[in-house]
């Protein structure tokens, strides 16, 4: 056993992960694995890295998860006093604007990559991609994390514009899941968040229901159950 | 129909016994009393006039501006006292500013009107400030289409289809009721408060003046700027032929 690469649990936890935003003709989906580590430790293998905001306004969350967490609270803060003296849902822009102004202003401190995903009345669903430094750049879909370095080729030949809600739905699952056979940094289960003109709806894929991609292996039952079982066979499924 | 408020208008932060506060009456007086300043809704806009009395003869047309741009999309026309006028402003644009550099996007109009009624409002509540001796007419354009609020000394602001404040202000608004403005594009909209502007002008009493307009509307890009040559001096003779057409009834 390597003696370093055994982690202290109280090290800084980091979202290796896989986080994916794009959008659709109606609104966004957002995707991410659920892989919490703190080195080769497993913290949470079931987070939630989608994060909201408000009611239409969602983020996903990648890098270090304190720094990350953090930014989503006083930006949820700040939007919620905007909403209030507005008199109406904050726009999608206004949040990723306040997202970047504070990776921009703190970014010698801070370690976080960030989508930012939603709908709004003026202009329908709109994804802003912020990654460390602090660039805002709204695109028709982003993708990042560690797992995001095996998506870039994937989305360039299956990404098109104007898909229906099921093709992005599938498509965000598919990318997540592929993401999640390469990269040891993601795994666990595939989440998703839905969001449009009428509202928005949480989606789960548990890990075991993925499909399987190249030169990964059937889940086998294990011996533990076989071994309570009535007639106890030694690999027999 | 004033009464002397012996007593109870020394300071701003006193209340006579029937709920007044005089010296916040005693600024809009101030306004009252200023060359008028009118703003209508159009269904493409807004346009904004004002009716700028020349105090001397040797003054150069077209300074002392009384309409000023608060940001690309909007623009406020003063009444009242000029100096005072001109903090307003000044507070507006800050505001405007501050709020996009925060939030990433234009200010709505009506935040803004918020924010400037806030501040005037503000200097109404300490006894070592004085009120603003300016009302102002606020027009612009957002995402929510085309907005006029008007903000008076007390810190008051209303949203309106059509305002005037000034000498002129009973007339100016007796007109504007009489017009469609829903069905009125701005073209149209900038002849008619022309019209209503040399409508009201009291030639007796008072001295000159210069007309001065603008706009912000699809036609101007949604931008807030002065009405162009051509159109403004078309509506200068417009409402001149319509005044003698009064004349000659």
């Amino acid at each position: 056993m390597d003696h370093d690469a055994t982690a202290d649990v109280n090290a800084p936890h980091s979202m290796g992960t896989t986080i994916i935003g794009v959008t659709y003709n109606g609104g966004v989906i957002l995707g991410a694995d659920s892989r919490t580590s703190t080195g080769l430790y497993v913290a949470n293998r079931a987070s939630d890295k989608i994060t909201q905001l408000t009611d239409n306004v969602y983020i996903c969350r990648s890098g270090s998860a304190a720094d990350s967490q953090i930014v989503s609270d006083y930006v949820r803060y700040f939007l919620h006093q905007h909403t209030i003296q507005l008199g109406q849902p904050a726009t999608v822009k206004v949040a990723a604007n306040l997202v970047r102004l504070l990776s921009y202003s703190n970014k010698n401190m801070l370690q976080t990559g960030i989508i930012v995903g939603g709908w709004d009345k003026y202009e329908g669903g709109k994804i802003y991609g912020i990654p460390l430094g602090g660039t805002i750049l709204e695109q028709p879909f982003a993708i990042g994390g560690s797992g995001s370095s095996y998506l870039y080729g994937f989305f360039d030949q299956a990404w098109k514009e104007g898909m229906t809600q099921e093709e992005a739905e599938q498509l965000v699952v598919k990318a997540v899941s592929l993401a999640i056979a390469r990269d040891g940094a993601s795994g666990g289960v595939v989440r998703t968040v839905t969001i449009n003109s009428e509202g928005v709806t949480r989606k789960f894929y548990p890990g075991d229901q993925l499909a399987l991609w190249h030169e990964e292996v059937e889940a086998h039952n294990s011996l533990l159950d076989i071994l309570n079982a009535s007639n106890p066979e030694p690999m027999s499924t | 129909m004033s009464s002397i408020g012996t007593g109870y208008d020394l300071s701003v932060t006193t209340f006579s016994p029937d709920g007044r506060v005089f010296q916040i009456e005693y600024a809009a007086k101030a306004v009252d009393n200023s060359g008028t300043v009118v703003g209508i809704k159009c269904k493409d806009g807004i346009v904004i006039g004002v009716e700028k009395l020349i105090a001397s003869k040797m003054m150069l047309p077209g300074s002392n501006r009384r309409i000023h741009s608060v940001h690309r999309h909007s623009g406020m026309g003063v009444a009242g006292l000029a100096a005072d006028g001109r903090q307003i402003v000044a507070r507006a644009k800050s505001e405007a500013h501050n709020y996009e550099n925060t939030y990433g996007e234009p200010i709505p109009i009506k935040e803004l009107a918020d924010r400037v009624a806030s501040y005037v409002h503000l200097c109404t509540l300490y006894w070592w400030l004085r009120p603003f001796g300016s009302g102002v007419i606020l027009g612009g354009y957002d995402r929510d289409g085309p907005q006029l609020y008007m903000v008076e000394p007390s810190g008051v602001s209303y949203r309106y289809f059509g305002a005037a404040i000034g000498k002129g202000r009973q007339a100016a608004k007796t007109e504007i009721e009489k017009l469609k403005l829903s069905d009125m594009t701005c073209r149209q909209g900038v002849i008619e408060v022309a019209k209503i502007i040399y409508g009201v002008h009291d030639e007796a009493k008072d001295k000159t003046f210069e007309l001065e307009m603008s706009w912000v509307c699809d036609e101007s890009n949604r931008q807030h700027q002065k009405v162009p040559e051509a159109l403004l001096e078309e509506a200068k003779e417009a409402a001149k032929a319509a005044l003698e057409e009064m004349d000659a009834d």
